[in-house]
């Protein structure tokens, strides 16, 4: 049953895929590309990929549109044509399409015990997560623990992304075009879409708080949920327009999650290297080893969401405030 | 008995809702005008949710499954007609005029 429904969503996917590369206009473009992220985070779903699947859903199908608009209105929304070309294109993708297929020529098949994936370490990880940190959800400790150190490289990545957007964009000025903002921001006379979306946007937070701290449990941990608060304060500020959005959460409050939450990370491993561990080794940061593990990953999970969710905003903000100035 | 007759109930809704998201998609398929499009998927989309979502609930009994998938049935019917309201009002400020004449599929597809 689950073959058979994977089949059909694949079958969507390429669909998708195929009409995005033939649609000329931009915008249907975006939407099929959140159609396509859809698709993929219910792909993943199936394959109980939970954790993937939420952020595929959160950041791909979500706040990615967002941005992708708020990049369509700075720009024109028709793809432009250029010339010649083709046949080198055509050729290039067909030989790489040869490539990948004869690849999947060596894949195990889906869910094979012998693959190789799940004889290297994955059966430790679900052998000793029990005794080790003692959570149920193995990927968080993985995530948290185990790989520490590549979730501390992602998290910089996004923070490195988030200043190259801001380098690019620039943050300043605006000030003189903040009036003129204020009136035709947003949705205000749009009453129905307001209303339900009030309704809504302290769900979608308290949401995301859930899913944060509850990312030991159950699907979830801090990318998820600072994507998810970050769709929340997105949709506030379509609603209510840019600038109430700015005086909820200021830049600089934005600016200090993804630097705070950056450094929270970094700190913890430091901290853990001053009594006496190694780097991002939590075990020490309580008396009992295991307490020590959960407190660390906690922490941990609260950085990366900060910084997260400051990113994502800050890039959103940096689109719309060109908006309004053009 | 009860269990049955409570089966048997919940696979009805099932089917109806089911078929409500079927016959709603051909008319977003099939209908001439981009209003009656939007009007056979919104409000099919509503009445299945109204339909699938107990029908679920029934199977899944008593539990704390079930009280996810009421607050998911509220989340849909906030959020279904919002954005109908939503794309139609666009696309009338966009200057579309609701009592046009039947439009051929190309300009209905750009419409959209």
């Amino acid at each position: 049953m689950i073959f058979v429904f994977a089949l059909f969503l694949l079958t969507l996917l390429v669909i998708t895929a195929v009409a995005i590369v033939r649609t000329e206009n931009l915008f249907v473009a975006v939407m099929l590309t959140s159609i396509y992220s859809l698709l993929m985070a219910a792909n993943f779903f199936i394959l109980d990929a939970a954790d993937v699947a939420l952020t595929e859903a959160a950041v791909g199908a979500g706040v990615t549109t967002v941005i992708f608009l708020s990049a369509l209105a700075l720009t024109a929304d028709r793809e432009k044509h250029r010339a010649g070309r083709r046949p080198l294109i055509l050729g290039t993708v067909s030989v790489l399409t040869m490539l990948i297929i004869y690849a999947t020529f060596e894949h195990p098949r889906l869910g094979d015990p012998e693959a190789p994936v799940h004889q290297h370490v994955a059966p430790w990880y679900l052998e000793k997560t029990p005794e080790y940190i003692d959570i149920p959800n193995v990927v968080t400790a993985v995530l948290g623990s185990y790989r520490g150190y590549d979730t501390l490289g992602e998290v910089f990545v996004v923070f490195a992304a988030c200043i190259g957007v801001l380098f690019i964009l620039g943050v300043r000025r605006g000030d003189a075009a903040t009036p003129r903002r204020e009136r035709t921001a947003g949705l205000r006379h749009h009453l129905i879409p307001q209303l339900v979306g009030r309704m809504l946007v302290p769900f979608i937070v308290l949401f995301g708080l859930y899913v944060q701290f509850h990312g030991e449990y159950g699907p979830g941990g801090g990318f998820q949920a600072g994507a998810i608060i970050a769709t929340g304060v997105i949709l506030y500020a379509l609603l209510e327009g840019e600038a109430a959005a700015l005086k909820a959460i200021p830049r600089s409050v934005l600016l200090g999650l993804v630097v705070g939450g950056a450094s929270l990370y970094g700190a913890v491993g430091v901290t853990c290297m001053v009594l006496g561990g190694e780097f991002l080794d939590y075990s020490v940061l309580s008396d009992d080893a295991v307490a020590g593990q959960q407190l660390g990953i906690l922490v941990i999970e609260a950085g990366v969401g900060m910084a997260v969710c400051g990113a994502l905003l800050s890039i959103f903000h940096a689109f719309a405030a060109r908006e309004s100035q053009a | 008995m009860i269990e049955q007759a409570l089966d048997v109930l919940s696979w009805i809704l099932l089917t109806v809702g089911g078929a409500c998201v079927f016959i709603g998609g051909l008319g977003a398929l099939r209908l001439r005008s981009f209003y009656a499009r939007v009007h056979a998927a919104s409000l099919t989309d509503t009445t299945a949710a109204l339909l699938i979502f107990p029908g679920m609930m029934l199977q899944s009994g008593f539990t704390l499954a079930s009280l996810k998938l009421l607050a998911i049935m509220i989340f849909l019917l906030l959020t279904g007609p919002t954005a109908t309201y939503a794309i139609a009002n666009a696309a009338l400020s966009s200057g579309l005029k609701p009592d046009a004449k039947p439009m051929d599929t190309d300009s209905s597809e750009s419409a959209t």
